[in-house]
């Protein structure tokens, strides 16, 4: 107990009075104590940034779309997989699926930028036999959002399979026995036992999904943007690692992190007592 | 999608069927979109640099050859990521496991049995949800001398907090008795935890190993963020560098005599290929644990 609260101590609260760095103009040859307050400057700066507006757009889009996707996809995939009787045909989906979902980023943008390559890719060559031009899917700025949420629904909707099936294969078969002998068809069965069934789970992952809506990936999109795309590609997080990394502006980074915090703390708060209130499930 | 359902109360047959057919059919096509860019990359890792330029590879290698990998196998640069990332996971993993286990045993009680537990959650809570930014964490960090260093890349992950709610919600869910019972025949505290409480968490414990290596062994940004100098990038974080912000400028001489026979298309292949290799060998581990540790963390109730 006493080790974890000392690594919690040095390594997430000590960096949590970094903060202040949003209120200062900070330098890093005056340090935090050296630098001069600002107030609130940093975040009227921020807010008047020229492309702060487009950045919010796509984060809010990219992550958005994927939590739409994240959710549909894989509760229709699970659906469709339990319908099947053959376990080793499960069993095998299942695997090959959940895959994907296991390697990083970095791997996976390697797969992406060369199946997704205008001149020699996969996908391209696929394109040709139907007599479609090349697409340059991510060097194309109204391609890029798009790329970015399929290839996330690809690689994760493998895990929310195995958590839908898991509560499909708990509902109760004596429940489908009562429904036949009554006379209801598939149709009824699934309005009636199934999709009740799995609603908990449903409404339990969408909201827990929400407190991360200004998280879209930056891992993901990181590796796979480059400068062309920055225009409807950039969202929050690879904005402030530009800010602060490479244009070394250091205060209105953190500014950012600081409003990112404050609305996911806000969000993930709402979120979990709406969970509680839905599903009867706490975390702690 | 559920529309080839029968109309009236008894099902037909040959709906059923149909249904089944298309579905099946339906499962298998959506399998195969997954794991077909992966088996298209391992095709191109074996062929040759001509067939991968002109496009000519599919799923199967064209003019194979091993040339990418005696290159990238051959490559300094790589093994020495390699070698820092085996580093890293042989101090992460255990310590990591440690210190879950050690927290989450007293999280687990009750508040009566436990007091400040309350205090406790809050305190564990509050870093999941709110962190200070890259830039403060980075000079923390550098005042904590930790920039370059390898422990950078151990240190701050040291307590995965969802980790510590799987494990406490695990050990939880134990029968209490166990414990009274060992009690009673002598066990003082060390004693029941690491005998009777450790021995019945493997399952759970074994599943956060997993998350724990798998997390370590593909995590990137810490490695190009604290490190100043390539040689000591784990292996990740070299191969984002080699593989997504590839330069052209970097190409030796003696790299241009290989051109011939190899491409960076096919060492790109070959490189990301050997690095998925250890997951997809611990794979089979992985799915079964992580199935039943998922589902019995999450969908409770």
């Amino acid at each position: 107990m006493l080790p974890a609260c000392v690594f919690l101590i040095l390594f997430s609260y000590v960096p949590m009075f970094g903060i202040i760095m949003a209120f200062q103009d900070f330098t890093p040859t005056d340090g935090i104590f050296g630098s001069s307050f600002v107030g609130f400057d940093n975040f009227v700066r921020l807010f008047t940034l020229d492309n702060i507006q487009q950045v919010m757009f796509n984060t809010l889009y990219i992550s958005i779309m994927k939590i739409i996707l994240g959710l549909l996809v894989p509760i229709l995939f699970a659906l469709l997989l339990n319908e099947v009787r053959n376990r080793l045909f499960v069993r095998s989906v299942q695997t090959i699926v959940y895959l994907p979902y296991f390697l990083s980023w970095v791997i996976l943008a390697g797969v992406f930028i060369e199946i997704l390559s205008p001149s020699n890719g996969l996908v391209n060559h696929a394109l040709k036999i139907f007599g479609i031009d090349p697409i340059f899917f991510l060097g194309d700025k109204s391609w890029f959002p798009n790329v970015i949420i399929i290839t996330d629904t690809w690689k994760s909707f493998g895990f929310g399979t195995i958590v839908y099936l898991a509560a499909l294969t708990s509902i109760d078969p004596s429940l489908y026995e009562a429904a036949k002998v009554d006379g209801a068809n598939y149709y009824q069965q699934m309005r009636h036992i199934t999709l009740p069934g799995i609603t908990n789970i449903v409404v339990l992952m969408t909201v827990l999904s929400i407190g991360s809506i200004l998280d879209a990936g930056f891992d993901q999109i990181y590796n796979l943007y480059n400068p062309v795309v920055y225009e409807t590609g950039d969202i929050l997080d690879t904005f402030v690692y530009r800010l602060g990394i490479k244009d070394m502006l250091f205060s209105i980074s953190t500014a950012v992190s600081l409003i990112k915090s404050i609305v996911s703390f806000v969000l993930i708060v709402i979120s979990y007592r709406l969970a509680y209130r839905l599903t009867e499930y706490k975390i702690f | 999608m559920k529309t080839k359902k029968a109309k009236n109360g008894i099902q037909t047959s040959w709906q059923r069927k149909a249904f089944m057919a298309c579905n099946l059919i339906f499962l298998s096509l959506i399998s195969l979109i997954c794991i077909l860019p992966l088996v298209h990359i391992l095709a191109l890792s074996f062929s040759s640099s001509f067939a991968a330029s002109s496009g000519k590879v599919g799923i199967w290698p064209v003019d194979a050859t091993l040339e990418s990998y005696k290159y990238v196998l051959q490559n300094a640069a790589f093994w020495h990521a390699f070698v820092v990332t085996l580093k890293r996971l042989a101090l992460a993993v255990p310590l990591t496991l440690f210190i879950v286990f050690i927290t989450a045993y007293p999280m687990a009680k009750s508040s009566q049995k436990f007091k400040g537990r309350e205090f406790y959650t809050y305190f564990m809570l509050i870093p999941m949800l709110f962190g200070g930014g890259l830039i403060p964490e980075y000079m923390t960090f550098m005042k904590y001398g930790l920039v370059n260093n390898l422990w950078v890349l151990v240190l701050p992950g040291l307590v995965p907090i969802f980790s510590v709610i799987l494990l406490m919600n695990f050990i939880r869910d134990l029968p209490a008795e166990m414990e009274e019972a060992a009690s009673i025949d002598g066990a003082g505290p060390l004693t029941s935890l690491f005998r009777v409480v450790l021995p019945l968490a493997t399952p759970a414990i074994a599943t956060i190993a997993l998350f724990c290596i798998v997390g370590h062994w593909n995590s990137w940004f810490d490695g190009i963020l604290y490190m100043n100098h390539p040689k000591n990038y784990p292996l990740q974080s070299f191969l984002q560098k080699a593989i997504t912000a590839y330069d052209a400028k970097t190409i030796t001489s003696k790299d241009l005599m290989t051109m011939r026979l190899i491409s960076d298309q096919t060492t790109r292949a070959a490189q990301i290929f050997v690095a998925t290799l250890p997951v997809l060998m611990v794979y089979p581990f992985l799915q079964k644990h992580f199935t039943k540790g998922l589902v019995m963390g999450s969908v409770k109730g």
